[in-house]
């Protein structure tokens, strides 16, 4: 699909970079003089898989808009991490307003770019799954339908963890946080599966959507290039594994990632128009446990009483597996 | 041209000649006729350069004029009560960042119960979200504050209500003079915002404050208020020599025997009462005032025009030797009387004034010229409560019918 | 304090990229190191090869292949020669094993061997002369690469071989279906053109004249002797020694054998002399060997080639009497311990000639009267680390002395006398080398790898290659020797690949360009660790931090 996997080289395109690369298939992100657009000096916990996203993400956007990008950005960790008073880590000019609003905000500055006749200059919107899922949902639903000229970027962590763990709808069925303890009958956040933005997005009929993980750059970056390259509402959801908040070591993000998509956890699609367009097949099989060992959200999981929810776990994998073909089967 | 004219309609051809950039609408009673008329006017292109965005809440509208006002452009929206209320954390934030986005605020009750008729209580719940309020008494003002209210926004970098009585004045229909586009193009400066998003110079706008500098940025927004009052006053006279009428200023003077509207006329004298208010109960006091004079009441009437800032300064300068008020207030603040009187009375603190708060007009209930007068009078012979309800009620509340519940019972 | 004339957002708006005043590095509890690590594969090379060096420049496609040949033959002179007849334990020991199949090196080593001779690549001359004079008996790979490494080091070389020609048992023991004489012939002269003067015919029989002559001396005269086993056996009975009719073969004079050939033993040269058979003529040829297939010490693919050109094994089994053309041989069974013993059953097999391969022995006569030189199990007793013999100045390297007797070995021991004849030289110590930290597989993030299975060589058609001497496996192209070499993980040692430049989170890892590698900024790394993580090749550890 997306990802470009050359044969002839030892690690393909499924690394940054590789000295045999030839310059188109050379990522952003491998680039000695990239924009590093959310710069060093930044305040996010060790391994966080939001702060390597957003970087990601904003570092393709400046290149495709040819350095002319803004960036609106609502409250969450991604904002505090990166604007602490007086210090900013971040090269775009970019606004936060409050939590709930950063659609809207890019909405505006949409429209103002509109009027002054500067459509050259692109417009990102980027929040956390609170910040989009949640609260700012309305606002998100409205920058989408009305199809104005804002790619939005969520980075789901799948929970409120700049106020310390608290459960999101986008947290997932079992998980421990603050406010879904691991006691009870049924411990960890309730059966469910949280709200699937995607689909949601999808729904809306805008001209594009799209998932991803910090897993694979260059299927991150390729989806970001496309967003840039067409003009309306866009929609970018990438999973960023939080080691604060799901309880996993600081090293694993990239690895927790990996086993969101090689599981069947993680669906990573293309859609036009409301249409799945693309589905990136998994690429060696891992079973869910290898994505839900590791973190300390779902401990529970592998204590007695905990097969029920494992088994939801493995059900949840065998019909994104079924649903989107992720193992090629029907193609 | 004088023509004859709905309010909102007045408001919007206004603010389309003050040619924002950006207009973000969504309905609210009684703001919807101006929206509406913008609407048109995006679509006829007598409203050109400029976005007109649908949004899906108060909310996003704000949000939207955030942006947009962020982003260089000269921003409006309109909205009344429920609505300011759903966008107030946006509200608040807007003057934070300092954006001078202008707003109509068609002034209407809170909820509950839901009411969606004139007073003050939607703009007063939010006297403190760092906006300009700028109150107007008839729509002629209404149409010529927001002139002045975006020159002052955008001076200042301060956001600006413009705050205009729900369908007593929205929905009302008088003989106006509107400001030309040309006039209009040649009184009001372009928007050049002195910090913008930029590509070419990149900011990062809307950071996080510690413990250590919150103080001092509030203070410094606090000076910045404070300068407000005298730019307000300059917009204000210079409207003034320009158009030969008033709009806005700080306190709206009137002659102590026509009680028509007169910059020049003095202060009053120590026998006086003066009867303080805004918005458009100032009208219904000028024509029931005179009879007064005539029973030999002493009366003089001072409008606040800003809200915010409070204009003690001019305030106390307009009573001059009187040291006895009534407020004719329109929100209340539960427990206590009268929005507006709690900031006549620290305005006036130490000088030893007698204060009424009269309390009026709530959720649209019609303030009489003879109630009014009912009111002075009571003053004058010493018999007028510190707060008082105007016409309250004495049967209370109807109670419901008998109901389905009862019947089962 | 006063006025609006300062920006609104003072206070709340910041210049860019200011967040560089905030050094995060002090929150670090570890810290990553990039680190080179020794390749499984390496350390399994009896040469001391730096394969992972080579096959990284045999990436980069035919501008690297001379680059890749030349750090190559910086261990061992025998690229085409070795690409052909190596049991290759680099290959057994090659972590890509673990993720699908390993790295084919010997097939690559074989393309650069191959593509030197065919582009003329000289080795390189040596840098200085020292003026002194070294002598190396035999030239076998011991010998000859002792001669090119003492050459290489400045010091003049003659090479005496007892044979007709130059090679040893590379020439002799080595059937030419397995190694052309040419390519090995090739390989010899360019020694010799670096200054190696061989002499052949020409025996050393006298020790002591020799270090009269020269400065020091290096035994590697090898193992060409064959062992005998003691068979009852009539006088009609034809029994040869395997060796001999591979020498025979490799001298152009191939003996008869007969229809029908048994080949007593279970090693290489077993297997050499079972498929020399079948194309000497013979019908059957039949392996006896008293093991198991497991305890066989044939290389695997020895066997198989075996196998597949129709050799057959008869496990367990010895051969107990010889009369005329029957065999008796007796069935085996192994003891609890892993050994063979006669079980008294018996059958006959019929043989017009049996070949014995149980092993070889080295040729010692010129020893027999050199009392300080210590021979024991056969070999000459050495100082493990100098391979110096009981006698000064005397060194002795391959199958003369202990060790495995593979030609990678002996070309790896011919490299360690020569450095340790050097030192004699200089009197000087060769300095302890630091323990290798390899580079295992646990390490690596194989994830990152692209899926791309093995190379196998072409392979003769069976029916083609028992007709005659043509060689059997065919070379890779360079298309599929870049393939092959871009296979390789490179275990242990940065390639570049970006991952922690473009996967660290604090954006804390500078790329210093190509070949440069990188730099982490310690300012800013918070030790998440993710660089070490991510790393493919396992080439950065993270270490704790010590304050």
């Amino acid at each position: 699909m997306t990802t470009v996997h050359i044969p002839f080289l030892q690690t393909g395109t499924l690394a940054v970079g590789g000295r045999l690369l030839e310059d188109e298939e050379r990522s952003v992100q491998s680039q000695a003089d990239r924009p590093s657009s959310l710069t060093k000096g930044h305040r996010a916990c060790q391994g966080c898989a939001e702060a390597l996203a957003a970087r990601w993400v904003m570092d393709t956007a400046v290149e495709a808009a040819d350095d002319k990008l803004i960036v609106a950005n609502a409250t969450g960790c991604l904002e505090v991490f990166s604007t602490l008073y007086p210090e900013s880590a971040w090269k775009p000019p970019w606004i936060h307003s409050v939590f709930a609003n950063a659609a809207a905000v890019a909405t505006g500055i949409a429209a103002s770019l509109h009027a002054q006749g500067r459509d050259d200059i692109r417009v990102l919107a980027q929040g956390g799954d609170g910040g989009t899922v949640d609260i700012g949902l309305a606002a998100v639903s409205g920058m989408f339908e009305r199809n104005d000229d804002v790619l939005y970027v969520c980075y789901d962590n799948q929970g409120y963890m700049n106020t310390g763990v608290q459960r999101s709808s986008a947290t997932p069925t079992s998980a421990r946080t603050a406010t879904t303890p691991a006691v009870g009958c049924q411990p960890g956040a309730p059966v469910g599966q949280g709200k699937s933005m995607p689909k949601i997005a999808m729904a809306h009929e805008i001209p594009y959507v799209a998932t991803a993980t910090v897993a694979d750059l260059r299927d991150l970056e390729h989806k970001v290039r496309t967003a840039m390259s067409i003009h309306g509402a866009r929609y970018l959801h990438v999973l960023v594994p939080c080691p604060l908040g799901w309880g996993a070591s600081s090293a694993e993000s990239i690895r927790l990632s990996r086993a969101a998509v090689q599981s069947g956890i993680f669906p990573v699609i293309e859609s036009r128009a409301g249409e799945l367009t693309d589905v990136q097949p998994i690429r060696q099989r891992m079973d869910v446990e290898e994505y839900l060992r590791p973190q300390a959200r779902f401990a529970h999981l592998f204590k007695p009483g905990g097969e029920d929810a494992l088994d939801r776990w493995r059900a949840m994998a065998e019909r994104n597996i079924r649903h989107y073909d992720l193992l090629g089967e029907r193609s | 041209m004088r023509e004859v004219l709905e309010g909102s309609q007045a408001v919007a051809r206004t603010v389309a000649r003050c040619r924002p950039g950006v207009v973000c609408a969504y309905p609210i009673s009684p703001q919807t006729h101006i929206v509406e008329a913008l609407s048109v006017m995006a679509r006829t292109g007598e409203l050109a350069d400029c976005e007109y965005v649908n949004v899906e809440s108060e909310f996003s509208a704000m949000s939207v004029a955030i942006g947009a006002s962020a982003a260089g452009s000269r921003a409006y929206t309109a909205t009344a009560s429920q609505g300011l209320l759903y966008m107030s954390e946006a509200v608040f934030n807007a003057a934070g960042m300092g954006l001078p986005i202008v707003m109509t605020v068609a002034n209407r009750a809170i909820g509950a119960p839901i009411n969606i008729w004139n007073d003050h209580s939607d703009a007063m719940a939010l006297r403190d979200s760092g906006w300009l309020q700028l109150y107007a008494a008839d729509n002629q003002e209404a149409a010529d504050l927001h002139v002045t209210a975006f020159a002052i926004a955008e001076e200042l970098e301060i956001p600006a209500m413009v705050c205009m009585d729900g369908f007593v004045l929205t929905h009302a229909t008088d003989v106006l003079e509107l400001p030309t586009q040309e006039q209009i193009d040649a009184f009001l400066p372009g928007y050049e915002p002195k910090q913008v998003l930029d590509v070419l110079h990149p900011t990062t706008i809307g950071t996080m404050a510690g413990p250590e500098s919150f103080t001092e940025t509030k203070y410094l927004q606090h000076l910045r208020f404070l300068d407000a009052a005298d730019v307000i006053q300059r917009w204000s006279d210079r409207f003034h020599d320009t158009f030969g009428r008033e709009a806005g200023g700080l306190v709206a003077r009137y002659d102590a025997h026509t009680f028509d509207r007169d910059r020049e006329a003095p202060g009053a004298n120590a026998e006086d009462i003066v009867v303080v208010a805004m918005g458009s109960v100032l009208g219904t006091l000028q024509a029931a005032l005179p009879e007064l004079r005539a029973e030999g009441i002493p009366v003089r009437l001072l409008g606040v025009s800003s809200f915010r800032p409070f204009p003690g300064g001019a305030l106390r300068d307009a009573l001059g030797d009187s040291r006895h008020v009534v407020v004719i207030d329109r929100a209340l603040e539960l427990g206590s009387g009268g929005v507006l009187t709690g900031c006549v009375g620290r305005a006036l603190a130490g000088t030893r004034s007698r204060i009424h708060s009269v309390v009026a007009g709530l959720g649209g209930r019609p303030i009489l010229e003879e109630s009014l007068r009912d009111v002075i009078r009571r003053a004058h012979s010493r018999d007028l409560p510190t707060l008082e309800f105007m016409d309250l009620k004495a049967g209370g509340i109807p109670r419901p019918p008998v109901g389905a519940t009862e019947v089962a019972r | 304090m006063t006025g609006h004339d300062a920006p609104p957002t003072h206070g709340l708006s910041t210049g860019p990229a200011t967040s560089l005043a905030y050094h995060t590095g002090t929150w670090r509890t570890e810290r990553p190191v990039y680190v080179e690590l020794s390749p499984p594969c390496s350390l399994a090379c009896p040469s001391g090869e730096d394969i992972r060096g080579w096959l990284g420049s045999t990436q980069e496609g035919a501008p690297g292949f001379e680059a890749a040949w030349r750090r190559l033959v910086s261990a061992n002179p025998f690229p085409a020669v070795m690409g052909r007849i190596c049991y290759h334990p680099c290959q057994a020991s090659c972590n890509r094993g673990e993720l699908d199949e390993e790295v084919g090196i010997n097939a690559v080593e074989r393309f650069l061997g191959d593509t030197a001779l065919a582009e003329g690549w000289e080795l390189p001359a040596p840098t200085t002369e020292t003026g002194r004079r070294v002598l190396v008996v035999g030239s076998g790979p011991a010998g000859l690469s002792a001669a090119y490494q003492l050459r290489m080091l400045g010091h003049s070389v003659l090479v005496r071989e007892a044979a007709g020609e130059p090679g040893g048992m590379m020439r002799y023991g080595i059937p030419a279906y397995r190694l052309p004489r040419e390519v090995l012939a090739q390989e010899i002269s360019r020694i010799e053109r670096t200054g190696v003067v061989i002499e052949c015919e020409a025996p050393v029989t006298d020790l002591d004249a020799a270090q009269r002559e020269f400065d020091a001396v290096v035994l590697t005269m090898g193992a060409g002797v064959a062992h005998h086993v003691d068979i009852p056996a009539g006088a009609a009975s034809k029994i040869v020694d395997a060796i001999d009719v591979l020498r025979d073969v490799a001298s152009g004079r191939p003996p008869l054998v007969g229809r029908r050939v048994a080949v007593y033993g279970g090693g290489n040269t077993a297997m050499d002399a079972a498929r020399t058979a079948r194309r000497l003529g013979a019908q059957d040829a039949v392996v006896v060997y008293r093991r198991t297939q497991e305890q066989m010490p044939a290389h695997p693919t020895e066997l198989q080639d075996a196998i597949g050109e129709g050799v057959r094994v008869q496990w367990l089994s010895t051969i107990s009497q010889v009369e005329g053309q029957t065999l008796t041989i007796e069935r085996m069974e192994l003891d609890e311990e892993g050994r063979p013993h006669g079980t008294g059953e018996f059958e006959e097999l019929d043989a017009d000639t049996v070949m014995l391969a149980v092993g070889q022995d080295a040729d010692l006569t010129l020893l027999e009267n050199v009392p300080d030189i210590h021979v024991s199990d056969g070999v000459v007793q050495v100082d493990p680390t100098t391979l110096m013999t009981g006698r000064d100045g005397v060194f002795a390297a391959g199958d003369v002395s202990p060790g495995s007797r593979t030609a990678t070995y002996a070309i790896g021991r011919g490299a360690r006398a020569a450095k340790a004849v050097d030192a004699y030289l200089a009197a000087r110590v060769i300095p302890a080398e630091p323990a290798p930290r390899e580079a295992t597989y646990d390490r690596m993030t194989s994830w990152y790898y692209s899926d791309a299975p093995k190379q196998h060589r072409g392979e003769l058609e069976a029916a083609r290659r028992v007709t005659g001497f043509e060689e059997v496996l065919t070379g890779l192209d360079a298309e599929h020797a870049v393939f092959e070499a871009r296979r390789c993980m490179s275990c242990g040692s940065c390639f570049e690949c970006d991952n922690c430049f473009g996967m660290c989170p604090d954006d804390a890892i500078r790329k210093l360009g190509p070949g440069m590698r990188y730099e982490i900024d310690y300012d800013y790394c918070k030790g998440c660790g993710i660089c070490a993580e991510e790393c493919p090749c396992g080439a950065i550890d993270m270490i704790p931090e010590v304050k």
